[in-house]
């Protein structure tokens, strides 16, 4: 086997070092009625050659060659060439979470970046080393808000992405911890009044996401005004971290909960992602997750450590913050470089997503109806074609298009007609063009 | 270089030591390392459409070329160690070669950019990736049903508590504790804490084992599950497992494996046939998917038949049509644990690496994972004391006992070792080892550099002895020394802010050496 660095030779004689006869004595302790006598029932042992070809089989089988205008959670943008550069380097790839801090320098100073650069987007005063995903993060993050105020329950609007919704249910039923819904209004925002009446004072947090499941902007002052007004803590969630460029931070947040995989991470058929918490400072000692922080070396040198970790579970064990022990962190690192490359050039970034999200909407509303017109909205927007959107998605599948996502699962107040499309940079003119003409002929 | 050792190593490095500001530091303003192709549709104002949405200032945010871009990072990574440049003897976290076809079929277009929303016509590879993995690792743990959703092994656990509880339940009571070993990884207590059960506390016997007499006495119908990691954190099989599984099941209790060393296991014994109900897999670990710094994992959980009605939605089922597809309709799911389907991208590098392997690879890799401990442990008991006896499997526990009487602790030791080329070994884990040291060398390493690690062992031993404060300053090669972590902690320092005023950045005194 090709990865094993060892000769026949080199076997025998550490056998007789060991001082055993051969190795299945190694494997004595194991009672012979649970060793298995017989091959795994795996695929044979492949060359390197033939390992790419098997894959290439599967990757053919997908979707290639489409124009898509799918987003929902998962957004298509173009990954600059020096990011697979940078994770593709050993150093990086093949290296330990930093716990012994002098050999992992690098490691822990792009992570102290990733921070500074995740507080500065979110207009938050710290920023963890990142979490799994968006949704486990929003989780998180709601768990963190119960620890902080000591109260129990949860306000969660209807336009936070269902499968965070449906994540954040799964943690919350076994934490105890009541989440109500909150309901949305024609302008496809969260509907204020029935906010400040949902929220009482077992209220630990309101949850919206903002730019919202539907690509609507959120009201986060407002919001944040009426959460605080009854001492609950507004957490933000944001899926389509490339909006900061060009939206205003929502710094009226307590917590930002969000997925940073709009960052120059591949769409991946949904992972691995980069979720993230950033928080106001007063709550550093509730934040889950590893943190980087800068300190000095025995000689005064500046370096970086993880730290406090006594809010951990390998010190703090069943009492600790959260289970969660791995981050992120060559997603982190993909994320870092593609802010760098960006920097404050995310602003024009920003601004073509939302020239093609707008001449989309433009384009394609002409067969249809853009709903949620009322409200500023990013890259995406909710189009209701006044056809079955699974109907329309199957003829434009001959087409090479990939519609929008239908939202009936989900939104079944919406009707079967609707879907959720989104445009970012990668879509070009002539894709849109193609799109509006076969659905002006409803595809 | 010389006197900083005692002896003459066979292996030493010194660290490269080059100064990096952080990215900040080196911006100015105007620079840029991207254009972004010509925009094909109109501009907009964003002021216009997005109102008091909009954003006017991105603070820190820098600016640079691509070059001083690729150099940065370039730099960072020097400061790293890496598989790529030598042993982890890390216990516990099997850190094995990551084979680069693994990163190359993961960035294939049509699984790359694959999105997760893609009709399920268009999905058919993605999704046999993920039923061939499926099966190979339904085979390899022999158990009946798996999920891959689970994102890294704690949040495995968390998936398999869950379905341990939907299983009480579903018989009306969802019972109160779970049992844990002291030997346990402490992911295991904060894990059921987080699904609402006690924590109570198993005892290791002498011999660093399931004492099955007290978990006779522990075990009641208020029992959920005991969570086992087998072999245990000391390395050794837990010989008396079917024992521990029947005093679990006579009580209805479940047994939780903890499959983080799993790389003792594969293709020699299965925990399905020695009586594991519901365990976790970390692909980060077992199937070498890259650790990348500390992330992403990857943790599937297999279970037996009586848990797949609570598995987390959707599931990978065939169809009728013998089609791949996902099922949502799952009545008595525990939900789901995170979006989509997990990380997918650690699927298939898994999936490689088994295709690279075969039966007869896995099955080698598992005896030579074993051998190595073995070898180390040989050539090495007689320099440090080994608090158990038992037979290891894949990895050995060592402790300072020896070396703690010069003031030598095993933390010291472990700085040392990264003196001589490595990095340490795992430190002061498990607890039930006062001072351990716990060393897993996998199967990546050669003979020639089990012997390096050796002779680096034996010298800082000898150093101990003769010059103690050379091993409890170490290390002393590295671009930084041992850092002030109490400070860290006490007064967080999370993020870079522009100096206000205009005070020059401190200079490292390392510069003038070169």
């Amino acid at each position: 086997m090709r990865y094993l660095p060892k000769s026949p030779a080199d076997r025998k004689e550490m056998l007789a070092e060991i001082g055993v006869a051969s190795i299945d004595d190694l494997f004595s302790t194991i009672p012979a009625e649970y060793r298995l006598t017989r091959d795994l029932n795996v695929p044979r042992q492949h060359g390197e050659q033939e390992v790419i070809e098997h894959f290439k089989a599967f990757a053919e089988k997908n979707a290639t060659g489409y124009a898509s205008f799918l987003g929902a959670g998962a957004y298509r943008h173009y990954r600059p060439v020096l990011i697979d550069t940078v994770v593709s380097r050993g150093e990086f790839l093949t290296s330990y979470t930093p716990y012994q801090p002098e050999i992992a320098q690098g490691t822990l100073q792009a992570l102290f970046e990733f921070q500074t650069m995740i507080c500065e987007l979110t207009g938050m005063e710290i920023a963890n080393a990142s979490m799994y995903d968006g949704s486990t993060g929003v989780a998180e993050a709601v768990m963190m808000a119960v620890r902080v105020t000591g109260r129990n329950a949860a306000v969660v609007a209807k336009t936070v992405h269902p499968e965070y919704r449906e994540v954040l249910a799964t943690y919350a039923l076994h934490q105890e911890i009541p989440v109500t819904a909150l309901d949305y209004t024609a302008n496809g925002r969260v509907d204020l009044a029935k906010l400040d009446a949902a929220i009482t004072d077992d209220t630990a947090c309101v949850l919206i996401q903002s730019p919202n499941f539907f690509g609507t902007i959120e009201d986060v002052a407002a919001i944040a005004e009426i959460a605080h007004k009854k001492g609950a803590l507004l957490i933000v969630a944001i899926a389509e971290a490339v909006s900061l460029g060009i939206v205003k931070p929502p710094k009226e947040a307590d917590i930002v909960a969000m997925e940073a995989q709009a960052f120059g991470v591949p769409v991946g058929y949904g992972g691995p992602y980069c979720g993230v918490i950033a928080s106001k400072e007063k709550f550093l000692r509730q934040m889950p997750g590893r943190l980087a922080g800068e300190t000095k070396d025995m000689s005064g040198k500046r370096g970086f450590v993880l730290t406090l970790s006594t809010r951990e579970q390998h010190i703090r064990r069943e009492k600790a913050t959260s289970n969660i022990c791995t981050n992120q962190s060559l997603v982190a690192l993909m994320v870092t470089v593609f802010l760098t490359v960006y920097g404050k050039g995310l602003k024009e970034l920003g601004e073509q997503n939302l020239a093609k999200a707008h001449y989309a909407a433009q384009t394609l509303g002409k067969s249809g109806k853009v709903l949620f017109g009322g409200a500023p909205r990013f890259n995406e927007f909710v189009l209701d074609l006044g056809k079955d959107a699974e109907t329309v998605n199957a003829s434009l599948l001959t087409k090479k298009i990939i519609g929008g996502l239908p939202l009936a699962k989900w939104y079944p107040e919406l009707g079967a007609d609707a879907s959720l499309w989104c445009a970012t940079e990668l879509n070009t003119k002539a894709q849109i063009d193609a799109a509006a003409t076969a659905i002006a002929g409803k595809a | 270089m010389a006197e900083k050792f005692v002896g003459t190593p066979k292996k030493a490095t010194t660290h490269v030591n080059q100064n990096e500001n952080l990215i900040f530091e080196k911006s100015s303003p105007g620079k840029k390392a991207y254009r972004l192709s010509e925009l094909d549709v109109p501009a907009v104002d964003a002021a216009s459409l997005l109102g008091d949405a909009v954003r006017t200032d991105l603070g820190v945010m820098p600016e640079l070329s691509e070059i001083e871009i690729v150099r940065h990072f370039t730099r960072l990574s020097t400061w790293n160690y890496a598989i790529d440049l030598g042993m982890f003897p890390l216990g516990s976290c099997t850190m094995k070669y990551n084979g680069r076809v693994n990163e190359l079929v993961a960035r294939l277009e049509g699984i790359a950019e694959a999105h997760p929303y893609q009709p399920e016509s268009l999905s058919q590879g993605v999704l046999e990736i993920m039923k061939v993995l499926s099966d190979c690792l339904l085979d390899i743990c022999g158990m009946d049903a798996i999920t891959l959703q689970p994102a890294a092994g704690a949040h495995g656990e968390f998936t398999g508590i869950l379905l341990a509880r939907a299983y009480h339940e579903s018989l009306g009571n969802a019972r109160k504790k779970i049992l844990i070993p002291d030997s346990a990884h402490g992911t295991n207590p904060a894990t059921a804490a987080v699904v609402g059960y006690e924590v109570q506390n198993l005892k290791s016997n002498a011999k660093g084992m399931v004492d099955l007499a007290e978990l006779e006495k522990l075990v009641d119908e208020d029992t959920a599950a005991l969570m086992l990691t087998n072999p245990s954190t000391i390395g050794v099989f837990e010989s008396e497992i079917h024992k521990i599984a029947d005093i679990l099941h006579a009580k209805g209790a479940l047994l939780y494996m903890d499959g983080a060393n799993m790389n003792a296991l594969v293709g020699k014994t299965r925990p399905g046939d020695f009586g594991v109900d519901v365990m976790h897999l970390n692909l980060h670990k077992t199937f070498s998917t890259p650790h990348g710094g500390g992330g992403p994992g990857s943790g599937p959980v297999a279970c037996k038949k009586i848990l797949e009605p609570f598995l987390p939605t959707p599931l990978l089922v065939t169809k009728s049509d013998g089609k791949l597809g996902l099922e949502y309709n799952r009545p008595q799911t525990v939900g789901r644990v995170r979006m989509f389907y997990g990380n997918f991208g650690m699927f298939v590098r898994a999936l490689a690496y088994i295709l690279a392997n075969g039966p007869d690879g896995l099955r080698q890799t598992t005896e030579d994972a074993v051998l190595n401990a073995n070898y180390i442990r040989a050539k090495l008991e007689d320099t440090f004391e080994l608090p158990y006896k038992t037979r290891s499997l894949h990895e050995v526990v060592f402790s300072d006992k020896r070396q703690a009487k010069n003031g030598v602790k095993t933390g010291d030791m472990g700085k040392r070792l990264i003196d001589y080329g490595f990095h340490a070994y795992t430190v002061s884990f498990p607890m039930v080892v006062q001072g351990a040291m716990m060393i897993e060398p996998t199967e990546s390493e050669s003979r020639e550099e089990l012997d390096l690690l050796i002779d680096a062992l034996k010298q800082i031993a000898r150093e101990a002895e003769e010059n103690p404060e050379l091993v409890q300053t170490a290390p002393h090669t590295t671009r930084v020394q041992r850092l002030d972590e109490t400070t860290a902690a006490r007064k967080p320092v999370l993020r870079w802010k522009a100096p206000v005023a205009a005070t020059p950045v401190a200079v490292d005194t390392a510069a003038k050496e070169w």
